[in-house]
């Protein structure tokens, strides 16, 4: 076994260097579909973290909706009388309230005005994002903010500045300021960057209907809940379901799904890349059957000399491999020089597991699209290639 | 008792066709000794491939026996026929003989290669087999970078390099000009008679046989007659010019 493989590696290292130039291209065009497939991968982890970064990042077990609503946290609508009633349920730890809202962040000179989430969470509680740099909020009704990493970056805002929010009114705009106590990781939601207020300030600063603006009811959209067990979750969740009315309950991961979009736009994306994948094993099959045609009276020769099959399939596999494993290193090298170039707006994110099973895929489909090539090879019969049969 | 390198005994190759059965080599016994060089003639169609790739242990024979070093080729199965056509035969063939992604030297040496014998006196015994070839100089050329008759040649060298019992060349001159042919028949005999391998030729160019010991004619697949000794075969020789 050894021995076969010694010289099938001989054969095909002599092959492919002696032919490096047309074997280069075929590596190139590995490289391209690398770079797609690639890219189609940070493309739709971009948009997934984008559109779920801040509920994936929760430290909640449990969200409330209101009852109908689908799960979906902007057809919710949902009082402090229930969240009252949430907390007094058995098996609930803590629960708070979060408020969702689109805003515009007036930034200095002639600067488009930048549109972020804003969310209002209670100071202390689950919603309220942890910190990297300055202080959490401090009290439900403070003119303070945390704004996430994406929007420091987009805004230049730091700590202890003042930001500029313009919202709706009824029918006109209104602005207002708030100072910025800290600043935390990425907290996308539904693709915008964000800002988290106090829940009494974010009612108050919101964009509202003319009905809502002189109302004095606090409206919230979800419910985050934690509980004291989290073996519990199904028993806890039909608990609150029965003794708080008009309320449905999801996990983060069901929450999530029913983000607007977000499955669509994912199984979108997977396909994409399952396509483009698929599209590879085509191209990458069709050069190795090519190249075994042309070479069939090599291979009766190799074979008429005493090479066994083995080390013609042998070869064939560890070429295949040779290529694609060259072809995937210069795409994802390709792909990493390309993404230092993107600005911060294009959302890209190359996260290591996706990237990792996009690269393994990708050297996956070398010797899959190879292989009716190699079947072919064996195959090959030295007499007719050698045009000694009768 | 007279032992061979090479005896064949009955065989017989039929076809099945849309026409009927065809019979491409017909009851055919011949021996071949150590340090004999033969040669297959015989019209276009008489066989003679067939009977070469019998030898060769690339075609199993319908029925008879093909024994090579007291090893009967024709029983035995697909792998074993490898390992004999690897070990015992050398072979040179009429065209696309030499691997192309491999110089000269690398090609004579990929038959000690395959046979798990190249170590430093295999190499120089390759280099030293070429030289004498007179490929000194070409030694690290790829077969696209030489002449139809060097890379004969070279294919002579891969041939003989792992000591076979047996060497087989089917039509080894037919891309050749004339001059260079009778170069490559008399070197291969030389050197088959030199080192005492049992050398088959297969041609239709009945000019080659001038440096063979002996020739077989073939015709529909029967030996119909053997030209022993140097006068008979020049007899031959000046026959086919006529």
């Amino acid at each position: 076994m050894r021995q076969t493989f010694s010289i099938a590696s001989y054969l095909a290292v002599k092959e492919v260097w002696r032919n490096r130039g047309r074997f280069l291209l075929v590596s190139l065009v590995i490289a391209l579909i690398t770079l797609l497939v690639l890219f189609i991968a940070a493309l739709g982890e971009g948009l997934g973290n984008g559109n779920r970064e801040y509920l994936s990042k929760l430290d909640a077990d449990l969200i409330i909706f209101q009852a109908k609503s689908d799960n979906v946290i902007a057809a919710s609508r949902l009082g402090r009388d229930r969240l009252a009633a949430v907390r007094r349920v058995d098996g609930v730890a803590d629960a708070a309230m979060i408020g969702t809202s689109s805003a515009s962040l007036i930034l200095p000179g002639d600067v488009e005005p930048l549109k972020v989430a804003m969310l209002g969470v209670e100071p202390g509680r689950s919603g309220e994002p942890s910190v990297l740099e300055g202080q959490q909020l401090s009290t439900d009704l403070a003119s303070e903010a945390i704004i996430d990493r994406n929007t420091a970056i987009r805004s230049s805002l730091a700590v202890g500045d003042t930001l500029t929010v313009r919202t709706t009114q009824g029918t006109r705009d209104e602005f207002f300021d708030l100072r910025i106590v800290g600043i935390s990781e990425g907290q996308q939601f539904q693709l915008q960057p964000s800002i988290f207020v106090p829940f009494f300030t974010w009612d108050r600063i919101r964009s509202k209907s003319e009905a809502e603006v002189n109302s004095l009811t606090s409206v919230g959209n979800v419910i985050l809940v934690k509980l004291q067990d989290p073996a519990q979750l199904e028993q806890v969740s039909q608990r609150l379901v029965s003794q708080v009315s008009n309320i449905e309950s999801a996990t983060l991961t069901k929450a999530i799904q029913a983000l607007p979009g977000y499955s669509a736009q994912q199984s979108t994306l997977n396909t994409q890349g399952g396509f483009t994948l698929f599209i590879g094993i085509l191209v990458i099959g069709g050069f190795f059957q090519i190249q075994i045609l042309q070479k069939v009276a090599q291979i009766g020769v190799l074979k008429a000399i005493g090479a066994a099959n083995p080390v013609v399939a042998f070869s064939s596999i560890i070429q295949i491999i040779v290529i694609t494993v060259i072809g995937v290193l210069i795409g994802s090298l390709l792909t990493f020089s390309f993404s230092l170039f993107f600005p911060p707006t294009v959302p890209i994110v190359f996260n290591g597991t996706t990237s990792l099973i996009a690269i393994i895929a990708l050297l996956l489909i070398g010797p899959l699209g190879g292989l009716v090539s190699i079947r072919y090879a064996v195959r090959i019969e030295p007499l007719k290639a050698l045009g000694l049969s009768s | 008792m007279t032992t061979y390198a090479l005896e064949t005994q009955s065989v017989i190759k039929t076809y099945q066709s849309e026409s009927g059965t065809i019979q491409a080599v017909d009851d055919v016994s011949l021996q071949v000794a150590a340090g004999e060089f033969v040669a297959l003639v015989g019209p276009s169609g008489s066989g003679k491939t067939t009977m070469l790739s019998i030898l060769a242990a690339l075609l199993q024979p319908t029925s008879g026996k093909v024994v090579l070093d007291g090893q009967d080729l024709a029983g035995m199965n697909d792998i074993d026929r490898v390992a004999m056509r690897r070990e015992k035969i050398g072979f040179t063939f009429q065209a696309n003989n030499l691997v192309p992604y491999l110089t000269a030297v690398e090609n004579v040496e990929l038959m000690l290669r395959l046979n798990n014998k190249l170590n430093k006196t295999g190499k120089l015994r390759a280099r030293e087999l070429l030289a004498r070839l007179g490929l000194a100089e070409r030694m690290h050329n790829l077969p696209g970078q030489m002449s139809g008759g060097q890379q004969q040649r070279v294919a002579i060298a891969r041939a003989l390099i792992h000591n076979p019992s047996l060497v087989l060349a089917d039509e080894p001159t037919a891309s050749l000009d004339t001059e260079r042919a009778y170069q490559v028949v008399e070197t291969f005999a030389g050197l088959i008679h030199e080192q005492k391998r049992a050398g088959i030729m297969v041609t239709h160019d009945l000019r080659m046989v001038e440096f063979v010991d002996r020739v077989l004619l073939i015709q529909d697949g029967k030996l119909v007659r053997i030209y022993t000794g140097h006068s008979e075969i020049m007899e031959l020789i000046q026959g086919s010019r006529h």
